[in-house]
């Protein structure tokens, strides 16, 4: 490299000679910095999203590479946020991608004091039989002067605020129809 | 929000609960809107706004009502806006008795059952047929929550005084009722000197009017009482006196809480509703379909619930879709029937009792978020089976192995029989489906990959668990097996997953044509016929002409500030609800600086930024003929469509169940005696005499001593309610790493506690430590002459996660507001001591030892009425059971 382009290599003389005479732009450009490229340019697709925690509901944009969630960033054109997230939405990225999340089945045994594996389609079939094993035990046709009840009170429900209005819609209407009544949202407290 | 010219905030730390909602608060202040902030702790929001009132908490109607009292004594009330809108000249019933002539218990309250008669409370002549007659069976079904969509009925005309002047009319009720409420009383209720109260009622009614606007912003700091509602309803009462509603740059605006919360009460997962706010079916009360319907639609009445009808058949084809017929009832038979209070701290009791077998828990955590956090756990730990649908293994998943109850020796793992499933579930980006934020509007959500491992929607869980339900059950007889194999259960799947399709299932909730199957676009096309579908009628139009209207995502800087093409807000994609009162009764915009929705008489219709909240033909001038019903029966200037008298209620004679009128009662458990009634706190309030459930003493019963200090809790930015998104995340987690509890500089030298030290607090349900953050942004209170501390903690910890600490809703035990069943879990009393707390059985010795000091008994909580308060006999108790 010649004296010539050390100098204009040079931050100093590109801040005082260049368009960036505050130094915090162009002007503090290394060579590496400048071949740095955002992890969202090169994404495969964008997906547009809603933070998953407060309710003001502010826009957020999901880019994907190679299938895994790689950066999760405030939606410009929302006119609620503009852009903007807080900690917590901006954290998004980091809930979703947690080392923390389960991604298998759990299950503990009566009496049991560790937990143990379990197949998903296992559990699910465990799940609907004791469904209808609690129905069928506490299951009330009619009151004591013989009005219709039709309902069980030996199976409840507890769901939190993040659940989509399908979600909570399906929820509803299958609980509804097993007689389960019992069936109460984050939204009670 | 932006257009205001005040803002009130309370009940609500906006700046760092909401914080990029905050930025419309900030956007108002720097347009010139002066920003108040009234807590009981100084936060973020107090340092930007321009008066902070520090206010001991649970005493926000003492502060609101000598609002309400300066705005009457001064007339400083929109009085064009309050007479034509409001029900300010209606008369009321010559046998009502206010709460202010009574020490605080209004007429018709019957002692067996702790509720109101109302009939005393109606509108004159209306006593043997409006309201509800006797309460205590609404409070029972938390029935106040079906006016989220719609007000309670009015059986007809009413008389009127257009010159405020009579008795008996509700503007001289109001100003008699509130008279006592003054800057002094202020002073003594609250601790907020006079001055900052008078600056603070001097810049909300010089900000209101034709010309100016007011917003007032609160969050659960006004929900979690034993009085929530009524604290609402005197913030509403201020700002339906100054003319702030249906208005831009007015409202009450509501803070929720979560991503879908208001999704979450629309469709709800509540058992005393169905979508749309229709009530769940009472054994009693709804023996039939038409009587079912009736009770909703008050046949003969005036308003927009004629369509009742069509709303609840609709449902019900939605549901049993061709076994639903108009022969049967559309399936009515099936729907199962309340007959009291079926509420989740119900539900925890019972299951303490044994009556409760399985247990869902989907994405939430009542270990850590729930009042009462030992009640929870024990309950828990008394259920046959409980599956538990979470991203993280959660403190509600594993009470039974870490819990605090494992270690005082109450939970044993070896000797609890609860068998667990946990489920991993899939994030928000993991599904596609709508979240409804807190401005009523649905925003969709594009999947961006497929959940990791086992991890499924809720979509997929319920979908695939019915449809294996309904395969098990296939060839069965037995009657109560036929709601669920005559359930429409069909939804397309897709992928490798077998996703249910969130699309189909929104197109469901829209409604849609049974014949040609067409998507509906409005709510008024819906019909009791059988002809029509819909899952939840208020949301009908999100799918209109088979678009996803939720979806839609029009740039904000492309459209103006309504941004009406952004998502879909229910209903009829209306940004502002009443919005005819934005303009004046002639149809004209109050102000040009006002101007939202207005009459265009050469169109003949309504017009504006919105879409009006009106008939949009009708003209300002229509007036109902004599005899009218429904819709037609209201005038062209009554803008409260909802209303079954088309005005907004200063006074409510029916659907609110603890006064027409809000009255200052102390929190269920204070250090302090009323200082405005002989009764203490709120007589109806719910209570659980249940052996697990305590209250600590208050005035004027014994030992109250025992337990000298109120405590408050509320969120950080950094962290989301019961933590199990946030405190397994690890940005937020070192961001927010150990539980504290916030206490002044005085208490901690008359307790002894020192910064960044140990402190454990008591109540009478458990004993918690924190470490100290000594900080003046709590200041001693002075109430009465008598010094009152107050100590503030974060909710969100528990002993799972990357960071952990003891739970806060563990101090609380267990009282409910009467109106909608939640719980007082923003104020109770406790003692606080240096160091850190006893563990093992040592622990709950302490607490035992409290107990015994404060005189507690096990299942005998303190008496609803206040020993000494007179209680006159209501005309008829009836048996609780409502009027038919
Ligand atoms: S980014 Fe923050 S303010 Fe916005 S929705 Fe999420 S939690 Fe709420």
């Amino acid at each position: 490299m010649g004296l010539r382009d050390r100098l204009l290599g040079w931050p100093v003389y590109r801040q005082l000679t260049g368009t960036d005479p505050l130094g915090r732009g162009a002007a503090a450009c290394s060579n590496r910095s400048a071949e740095l490229t955002a992890r969202t340019e090169g994404a495969d697709r964008v997906a547009r999203s809603v933070c998953p925690y407060c309710a003001v509901g502010c826009g957020q944009r999901v880019f994907v590479t190679d299938d895994q969630v790689t950066q999760i960033e405030g939606d410009p054109d929302s006119p609620i946020s503009r852009g903007r997230l807080c900690p917590k939405g901006a954290a998004s990225r980091s809930l979703v991608t947690s080392p923390l999340r389960q991604t298998t089945v759990r299950y503990r045994r009566p009496y049991g004091t560790e937990w143990e594996d379990l197949d998903l389609d296992t559990a699910l079939d465990m799940i609907a039989d004791r469904v209808l094993a609690a129905r069928a035990e506490t299951w009330e046709d009619v009151d004591a002067e013989g009005r219709p009840l039709n309902r069980t009170l030996g199976i409840a429900s507890l769901g939190g605020a993040t659940l989509d209005n399908e979600e909570n819609y399906l929820i509803k209407k299958l609980f509804t129809a097993m007689g389960a009544l019992q069936i109460e949202n984050q939204a009670r407290i | 929000m932006a257009n205001a010219d005040v803002i009130v905030i309370q009940g609500s730390n906006m700046a760092e609960a909401h914080p990029v909602g905050f930025q419309w608060v900030m956007e108002a202040k720097r347009r010139g809107a002066k920003v108040f902030h009234v807590d009981p702790r100084f936060t973020r929001t107090s340092a930007v706004a321009d008066a902070y009132l520090p206010i001991r908490a649970g005493t926000d109607i003492a502060l609101l009502g000598a609002v309400v009292n300066h705005i009457l004594s001064n007339e400083l009330d929109f009085r064009e806006y309050v007479l034509a809108y409001t029900n300010a000249a209606t008369i009321v019933s010559d046998d009502f008795v206010d709460a202010e002539d009574a020490d605080g218990l209004f007429s018709g309250f019957d002692p067996a059952t702790a509720s109101y008669v109302q009939d005393s409370w109606q509108y004159a002549g209306h006593e043997r047929d409006s309201g509800s007659g006797h309460t205590a069976r609404e409070r029972e079904t938390a029935a106040g929550l079906r006016h989220e969509s719609h007000g309670a009925p009015v059986s007809r005309q009413v008389q009127r005084d257009d010159t405020l002047q009579h008795p008996r009319c509700v503007y001289q009720i109001l100003k008699r009722h509130f008279a006592r409420y003054t800057p002094e009383m202020v002073e003594r209720v609250c601790g907020i000197p006079r001055e900052k109260f008078l600056e603070l009622a001097r810049a909300w009614t010089e900000n209101s009017g034709r010309e100016r606007t007011g917003c007032l912003i609160y969050s659960v700091g006004w929900t979690q009482h034993t009085v929530g509602v009524q604290y609402i309803r005197t913030g509403a009462i201020i700002q339906l006196l100054l003319g702030n509603v249906g208005r831009p740059g007015g409202g009450v605006m509501a803070l929720r809480g979560h991503a879908s919360i208001q999704g979450s009460t629309d469709i709800p997962t509540l058992f005393n509703l169905l979508p749309g706010y229709l009530p769940m079916p009472h054994h009693a009360q709804h023996p039939d379909f038409d009587a079912w319907v009736d009770s909703i639609r008050h046949p003969g009445q005036k308003g927009f619930w004629g369509g009742a009808r069509a709303y609840a058949a609709s449902l019900l084809k939605a549901y049993w879709g061709d076994a639903a017929t108009p022969e049967n009832d559309f399936g009515y038979g099936h729907l199962p029937r309340l007959t009291g209070d079926h509420g989740t701290y119900q539900q925890v009791l019972n299951m303490i009792d044994g009556k409760v077998k399985g247990y869902f828990l989907l994405g939430q955590n009542p270990a850590v978020g729930s009042a009462h956090g030992r009640a929870q756990r024990l309950g828990m730990a008394n259920l046959d089976w409980l599956v538990v649908r979470d991203l993280f293994m959660i403190e509600s998943a594993t009470f039974w192995q870490r819990g605090p109850e494992v270690a005082t020796g109450e939970i044993v793992p070896e000797q609890c029989a609860t068998e667990v499933f946990f489920l991993p579930a899939a994030s928000h980006v993991e599904k596609e489906g709508t979240f409804t934020q807190t401005q009523r509007l649905l925003q969709w959500r594009e999947k961006a990959v497929d959940p990791p491992g086992d991890a499924r929607s809720e979509l997929w869980f319920f979908y695939h668990l019915g449809r294996r339900i309904r395969e098990k059950l296939a060839g069965s007889t037995l009657p109560r097996d036929r709601a669920l194999l005559d359930l429409t259960w069909d939804y397309p799947t897709h992928g490798r997953l077998a996703e249910p399709d969130a699309e189909a299932v929104l197109r469901e909730i829209n409604g849609y044509d049974t014949v040609s199957g067409r998507p509906l676009s409005t709510f008024t096309q819906a019909r009791d016929d059988g002809t029509t579908a819909i899952g939840c009628w208020i949301y009908t139009g999100v799918y209109a002409d088979g678009v996803n209207q939720a979806a839609r995502r029009r740039p904000g800087h492309e459209q103006d500030w309504v941004a009406a093409e952004w998502g879909w807000a229910w209903p009829a994609n209306r940004r502002m609800l009443y919005n005819r009162a934005s303009a004046d009764p002639q149809g004209r915009p109050w102000s040009e600086r006002k101007r939202y929705v207005w009459w265009d008489a050469d169109a003949g219709r309504w017009t504006g930024r919105d879409v009006p909240d009106f008939e949009v033909t009708k003209p300002p001038s229509y007036r109902p003929p004599e005899g009218a019903t429904g819709p037609a029966a209201l005038a062209g200037d009554d803008p409260f469509i909802m209303q079954s008298d088309g005005k907004g209620w200063l006074y409510a004679p029916s659907g609110v169940l603890d006064g027409p009128l809000p009255t200052h009662y102390e929190p269920a458990e204070s250090p302090v005696r009323n200082p405005l009634y002989g009764q203490q706190a709120n007589p109806t309030r719910k209570r659980y005499d249940h052996p697990v459930n305590s209250t600590n003493p208050s005035p004027p019963q014994q030992h109250d001593e025992v337990f000298p200090y109120v405590f408050t809790v509320s969120r950080l930015t950094e962290h989301h309610t019961a933590g199990g998104m946030s405190r397994t995340v690890a940005p937020l987690a070192e961001l927010q790493p150990e539980m504290f509890v916030e206490v002044s500089p005085e208490l901690a030298t008359l307790a002894g506690l020192t910064h960044l030290g140990w402190a454990h607090l008591i109540t009478a349900r458990a004993a918690i430590e924190a470490r100290v953050l000594v900080t003046d942004r709590l200041a001693p209170l002075t109430v009465d002459g008598r010094v009152i501390q107050q100590l503030w903690l974060p909710y969100h910890f528990g002993f799972e996660g990357l960071v952990t600490g003891d739970s806060a809703n563990d101090l609380f035990g267990i009282t409910l507001d009467p109106n909608v069943l939640i719980q007082e879990s923003k104020i109770g009393t406790c003692d606080v001591r240096p160091g850190r707390r006893p563990t093992g059985a040592a622990l709950r010795e302490l607490v035992q030892d409290y107990r015994t000091r404060a005189g507690i008994v096990p299942g005998v909580l303190p008496p609803a009425v206040t020993p000494g308060v007179p209680v006159e006999p209501p005309g008829s108790t009836g048996d609780g059971e409502g009027n038919p």
